[in-house]
Formats: structure tokens, sequence, C-alpha cells
């Protein structure tokens, strides 16, 4: 028998009896259905399975459940319907950052941290905010751009 | 609604869905009483097999391989090499042996670590050099060679006496390597058996390729095979015929199991195990006489790897891109790809012209320097222009835009003082590439071969497109209901594009090629012109069918006549700065121009041509993919590095509009185009920056470093 891992996830008490070592990113989509983070390299290298967890942006796929006993994890599941999350998603499609779209839904938790830090960055800040993320399709520029559209539009939601 | 035209900004009808984490890709797809594949593969380059030794399968657990395919053991590409499951031998590190296949992953992978294979090993030919002379043994033992395929073409003079003639011949070589794909979605399929029929789900480019080239394992009817396109999380070639390998694979496992089967490669089976890129050896020999060009030699050979998959139609394209940008009074160009013991290469953003136009470029730089003349000047005594006679005796057929780019980049990026302040050597360095892209398919091949077709429905006041083309983030959803609608005079809301299945959509075509747009596009157009006329008649359904333009000759058996009868044409800048000691560069300004006849979309645009420069900047610099012994070097996203938001400047862009009488509203293909410059343009930028040569990529510091001790 495994101890309980007990943490909330997306604003829910979760208690997960099964195998603490397994992949986070696999609890998150097999277990919990939430399948809006996405599974790029499997090393915590391409960012694409980036969740928030206590307000720092994490790569789900190289932490085992077991490590996020009282934490509070935030997926794209999480955000998306919020003031926060629709500000970047809109700012996303309305600017053009979206093509293939698998890196994105790590790109915009990769935004929702950098935004809440930093609510007005400079292009070159953004560049570090979404450096633990890659994009194959888009060469980054207009990500960079969207969300400088996402500071300027959410000004007012991003300063609070 | 408001009527949509093409040039209103629209947000692409796939962002939010996808941004929210709701597209459905095959990896978040589920299916009742699901069951897993996973890949046994070889693990030498060349050899007999010997034995397989199973371990005791439990119950639900099946080992498929080639005993199990009742029919032929081929999947069809354009030739029928490439076996489904290797039995006997085995051809290259990665060769699919079998499926093992049950409904827990955990028991799966612990069956494939219990599987031996034994095998009698061979001698394997791994390099370009490798497969010329025939190492380990001719691969075509009846041609006593190693040659998949050849071609060449010629204009003017002899070489012969063009060299006789001149008063020195400029010979080098250069050499570009393997390139993975790297779409962030790795390679996948799901395979059901529903109402009869196979049904695939698969993260593909061509469902009708996949259709076509596995239907002869279980020698069933095109008709007992659906394919549909998952969301697709980029391709960039890699999804153009290598799903086929997934799919047969698992065509085979559902015709024994009859339950869903799903495989997902994990990114180090992706890196390893998938096609590439086509690295490339081109030997050019110049001849000048009294300070011009008089003619130009070109001999290129392609590392094809074990299969042909698609490299003889690579090779071609890069033969015919092997001018440049450029007439020459005389040229001969050969192409030779080569077969070698290494995972087979295929399709890749570029399809073979990134190779040769890389290698011109260079090579162009090189001469000027030799002549102590500036690159740029030199190259633009030769840009093609409408009318000239192009290397396989046809005509470049449009107006040519380039020196208006070129007026545009230079200006903007202040192309000629930063030339003289720059010093060679000073540790800053600007760097300038010209380059163009054939559309569509070669010659008449998009009439002779495709024959594609685009079926729009009218329903009410909505209008559905049935098009086997699909989207691979490309943007290709957008802008052909932008198409559609703006014929149609109606919204782009009001027109629907679902992704196609086989059994619903009609074939237009591959999304290959640059053609979607410019062929598929056009279809649209005049599927949507005749719609509008009868658009009171009430819901009623308007096909038709690709028409080759009158007056344009090819012959495929010689490769002569108008290989392409649009291009795009781009030209690209890089400006570096280098830190000596350590031999890193820092890229400090891209510019770009780019001649795609008109934009239907200009953010979408804007956005391939950043991430097309960015994968070419990653190509040349960075992207290091070798081969040793069979075995690539580089497994997965920590040593095959590609580049991050940090590793490069924002972009300066400008599309050059020049109307192409064939696309719809003047279009032209343009997806791979913007792939094809930018790396001869860095590595240009990096040699003025040390004052040295380089004749391969990438150049990391560590190959800047070689470079520089072999000056000294």
């Amino acid at each position: 028998m495994y101890n309980d891992v007990r943490f909330k996830l997306n604003g829910k008490d979760m208690i997960y009896t099964g195998d603490p070592l397994r992949r986070l990113l696999d609890v998150l989509r097999e277990d919990y259905s939430l399948t809006g983070s996405k599974e790029g390299c499997g090393e915590g290298e391409c960012g694409a399975c980036s969740i928030v967890k206590d307000g720092e942006l994490v790569t789900s796929c190289i932490i085992p459940v077991g490590a996020v006993n009282g934490c509070e994890l935030l997926t794209i599941e999480g955000i998306r319907d919020t003031e926060k999350g629709k500000c970047i998603i809109d700012a996303y499609a309305e600017g053009g950052a979206v093509q293939c779209g698998f890196c994105i839904p790590g790109m915009v938790m990769a935004t929702y941290c950098l935004l809440n830090k930093n609510p007005n960055p400079s292009e070159e800040e953004i560049r570090v905010g979404i450096s633990g993320n890659i994009c194959r399709c888009t060469g980054y520029d207009l990500i960079v751009e969207c969300i400088r559209l996402a500071a300027e539009k959410g000004a007012s939601i991003w300063n609070k | 609604m408001s009527v949509t035209k093409i040039g209103d900004r629209v947000k692409r009808v796939d962002a939010v869905q996808k941004a929210r984490g709701e597209a459905k890709y095959v990896c978040d797809m589920t299916f009742d009483d699901m069951q897993y594949a996973y890949m046994v593969r070889s693990t030498v380059p060349r050899g007999k097999i010997l034995n397989i030794h199973l371990p005791e399968l439990p119950e639900g657990y099946y080992f498929i391989s080639a005993k199990d395919i009742p029919a032929k053991n081929e999947l069809w590409m354009i030739a029928k090499d490439w076996r489904c499951f290797a039995e006997d031998y085995v051809l290259y590190v990665g060769e699919t042996i079998g499926l093992v296949v049950g409904p827990d992953r955990g028991v799966l992978k612990d069956l494939k670590s219990k599987i031996v294979i034994d095998y009698e090993e061979q001698i394997p030919a791994v390099s370009i050099d490798d497969g010329i002379n025939c190492v380990g043994g001719p691969m075509f033992p009846e041609k006593n060679s190693n040659v998949m395929c050849e071609l060449f073409c010629e204009k003017g003079k002899p070489m012969d006496e063009v060299f006789a003639e001149a008063d020195e011949v400029f010979e080098e070589t250069i050499t570009t390597p393997y390139q993975e794909h790297v779409h962030l979605e790795t390679n996948s399929a799901i395979a059901t058996y529903e109402d009869g029929k196979f049904v695939f789900y698969a993260s593909a480019q061509c469902p009708f390729y996949i259709r076509k080239s596995i239907a002869g394992l279980l020698d069933i009817p095109y008709g007992d095979i659906i394919i549909r396109q998952a969301t697709t999380g980029g391709a960039f070639g890699g999804k153009e015929h290598f799903p086929d390998v997934l799919c047969g694979a698992l065509l085979v496992a559902e015709n024994v199991i009859r339950k869903p089967i799903k495989m997902v490669f994990d990114r180090e089976e992706d890196t390893q195990f998938s096609v590439k890129r086509h690295p490339s050896k081109c030997i050019y020999k110049t001849a000048i006489k009294d300070g011009k060009i008089t003619g130009v030699y070109g001999h290129i050979y392609y590392n094809c790897g074990a299969y042909l998959s698609s490299s003889y139609v690579v090779l071609q394209r890069g033969v015919f891109h092997a001018n440049g940008v450029y007439t020459f009074p005389n040229t001969y160009l050969k192409g030779e790809g080569i077969g070698t013991n290494t995972f087979p290469t295929c399709a890749f953003r570029g399809f073979g012209a990134p190779q040769t136009l890389f290698a011109i470029e260079t090579h162009m730089d090189h001469i000027a320097r030799h002549l102590g003349v500036d690159p740029l000047d030199f190259k633009k005594q030769y840009l093609c222009k409408q009318g000239d006679e192009t290397t396989t005796n046809g005509h470049i057929i449009e107006e040519v835009k380039l020196p208006e780019m070129l007026d545009v980049i230079t200006k903007e990026s202040d192309y000629y003082r930063k030339v003289k302040e720059y010093t060679p050597g000073c540790g800053k360095g600007i760097g300038i590439a010209i380059y163009n892209h054939g559309g569509a398919f070669t010659g008449n091949g998009e009439q002779a071969i495709i024959k594609a077709h685009s079926r729009l429905v009218k329903k009410g006041d909505r209008v559905t497109i049935l098009v086997g083309s699909t989207e691979m983030g490309q943007g290709f959803k957008t802008s052909l209901r932008k198409i559609c609608a703006a014929t149609l005079g109606i919204s782009i809301d009001d027109v629907d594009y679902p992704d196609p299945d086989t059994s619903k959509v009609v074939d237009s075509g591959p999304t290959a090629a640059s053609r979607s747009t410019m062929i598929v596009g056009k279809l649209v157009e005049r599927a949507a012109q005749q719609m509008k006329e009868r658009w009171d008649e009430g819901d009623f359904d308007v096909e038709v069918e690709y028409e080759h333009p009158e007056g344009y000759p090819w012959d495929q058996a010689t490769f002569r006549g108008d290989a392409y009868l649009g291009y795009g044409w781009g030209v690209a800048c890089v400006e570096v700065e280098v830190d000596k000691l350590t031999n890193e560069v820092k890229t400090t300004g891209i510019w770009s121009s780019h001649e795609i006849g008109k934009a239907i979309d200009e953010l979408i645009v804007h956005g391939q041509i950043n991430g097309g420069i960015i994968q070419s900047l990653g190509y040349g610099s960075m992207e290091k993919l070798e081969n040793r012994k069979g075995f690539f070097r580089q497994k997965s996203m920590s040593d095959y590095v590609i580049p991050t938001s940090m590793d490069f400047p924002k972009q300066f862009y400008h599309i050059q509009e020049n109307p192409y009488p064939w696309g719809p509203y003047g279009a032209k293909g343009m997806g791979e185009l913007v792939f094809n410059g930018a790396s001869a343009a860095f590595v240009d930028a990096v040699e003025r920056a040390f004052n040295t040569k380089f004749n391969s990529i990438p150049i990391p510091p560590e190959d800047i470093e070689e470079a520089l001790k072999n000056v000294q």
C-alpha cells in the first residue's frame, strides 16, 4: 500500500492513492483526464507539459506525483476560464501565436507565471520567461508579441 | 455576419481550441478496451536475422511480425521497397521487426525488453562516401552499386569545352548534415476496426498516401481503409510518408486483434527512429574567365538511407535548385541518391532544395572572396530574369522581383555600410543569401500524377470544404476558408473545413511541396466561383479537378522543360557578433524579403516566415545530428538542440507582391521557401566575422574552433 498524496489541483482537493513514483504528467493526463498538458520530450527540456506548482512554472514530466504532496497545482484546464487565462488565450489567438499548437498550453502556463510576477515585461524579459518552452513552428516572434499584447490588454488584471 | 475579404485580418480557426488545451491530438484520444503497441526494432545496422527469441506472452498479448502479413510485405510510397516488418535480414538500426501489443504498457515494455534477436552482423555503409565505395558490399548487387536513383540536366556547351576555355576552375565540396524535424508532437496513430473497416486516427500530412501505401499488406480495396487525420502537432515533411510505417504495422496487428490499438512514439524513438533530412555532399566546379562565371558543373550526392521513400523526388528538386537563383551560360548538374545502412531519409521542409541552395550560395560567396569582390555585388550579375533559359532547358516564366527585394533588404539592414565597416575578421559580420523554391510538384506532376480534386458542399447558407489537404500548424484551414469565403462573398465563419476523413473527402493530393495554397487553393477558388453563380439553386455540391496551363512542356523521362510554373523568391540577411575567445556567435539582426505572389493571410505568412527562418538558422548553426557506425549519436532533445526564444532576435520581414496568374488571388507556395536561405546568410556572416571559410554546417563553437585551427 502506498501513502496518500494530497494536493490541490485547479482549486480542488485531491487524494492520490497510487504509485507515488508515477510521473505527475501521466497522472494528470490519465487519472484526471487533463490532457491539455502535453508530452513533448519526457525529460524536462521542451516545456510542453508545463504546469504551475505553488506559483512556479515546472515541467510535470520529470516530477514524481509523490513530490507534490501538500502542493497547489494549476494546469491549463484550471486557468483557461479565468480572467487571466482568457486574457492570454485571446491575445494568442488575436496575434497569431498559435500554429500546430502542441507547445501552446505549456506556453500559456509560462506566460501566466511570467505576467503574474512581472505584469509589464520587456521583450528580453519575455524571451527569458518562455526560454524553457520550445516551439518548432513560430520562431517565437509572434508569441513574444502576443505576450506583450496580453500584458497591455490585461494591464488591470495583472497589476491586481 | 460580414463578408470576409482576402485582405482582412482574421483569427485562426484552431487557435483558441489549441491554446485552451482542448484540441485532440492522437495522444489525447482513448477508446474502450484500448490496446497499446510498441515497435521492436533492429539493433544492428546490417545483418541477417538468425533467431527471434520471444518470452512467454501472457494471454491477450501479441507479437506481430512479417508472419502475420497475409499479402505482400511492402509499403507503397514511391517505390514498394520499404518493408513493413523486416524478416530474414535488416538494413538499418531501428528497422521495424515486430510490434508487441497488449493492454498494459508496463507489461509490454517488460516483454519488449525480454525479446532477444540473434543477428549475423555485416559491415554497414553509413556515410555518403561509404555508400559510393560500397563498403560492406553493394546494397544493389545487380547494379554492383549503392546508387538508388540518379539524374542529370545540362544546358549550353559541354563542360570540358567550357573548362578548357576558362582562366581557372574554382572547385570545392560543400556538405550539409542530417536534420531532425522535432515536430513537438511525436509520430503517433491509433488503429480501430469499425463497421467492417480498418479505421486509423493519425498524426499525418497525407491521409490518402497512407491508404495507398498500406492496403497491399492485406490486399484489400482502398475503401476498406479509412484514414481520419487527428489534430497534427507539426510535421515539416516528417509526417508525409513516415505515418505509413506506423499505420502499416498497426494494420497488420489490427487484422489479427480487432481492438483499438494505440502507438505513440516517445521523443527518443522519434529522434532515433524516424526519417530525417538528407545529408548531402555537393561538388562544384565553376569555370571563370575574365572574372566572370562561364559554366557550373555540380555533382550532388544525397544520403538516402536504406529505402527509397521519397528520395528520388527529393534529389530531383535538389538538382533543379542547384544553380540557385542564377542564370549561368553553361551548366551540367548531376544528382545521385546513395543507399546506406541508415534510417531512410525523406521529406523535410524544402524537400532537397535547401541542401543545394546552401551549397551554391556558399560557393558563390567563396568565389567572390577569391576574386576579391563583394559577394552580393558578384551574385547580382547573375540573377535570373523572366525568359531566361533554366538548367532544364525551360524558361523562367514570371517576372523576377529580386532586385527590388534586395534594395529593401540592403536598405533595412544597412548592408553596404556594415560591409565596409566590418572588416574581415573584426568580430562582426553581415551575410546575405538569395534563394527560391519551385511551387508544387515538378513539371507536369500535378496533372500526370496527382490529379487533385476539391469539393464544396452548400447546405443552406453554410459551405463545407471537402478536401484531403491537412492542417498541421501551417494555417491552411484558415487560408482555405478565407479563399472560399472571399470568393463566395460570405463570412469565413460560414465556411467549415473538417479534418480530412478519406471516406468523406475527395483526394486533393498530399499536403506537401508548398502546393496547398497554390493548387488546392486555386481549385477551391474555382469551385467557389461556380457555386456563387448558382448560389440561389438551394443545396448542392461543386467538384472541380486540376487543369494544367497549356504551353509549358515537361518531359519527366529526360527532365527537360519547365520544371516549375512559378517560384517563390527570397532574400535573407543575417548579422552576427562573435566572441573570439569562446567562438560563440550571437545573431544580432535578421532581415528577410519573400515574393510569394500574394499573401492570402499576412499574419499566417508572417508566422511561417519567422518559423522557417529560425529552423534554417538552427540547421546552419546548432542542430547537430551525427550517425556513427549506423547509430545516431544524438538521441533526444537534450543532445539534439533546437533554437529557443533566447537564441535569435526579433526579425524584420517584408512581403513582395507579384500576383501569380494560376494561383488563388495571385498566391504562390511559401511554406518551404522561407527555410531555404537563412542558413547560408548566417554562415556568410560568420565567415566574414572570423575571416575564415566553412564548407559544412552546422557550425557550433566547437566546429568553428576546428575550422580556425585548420586555417592556421
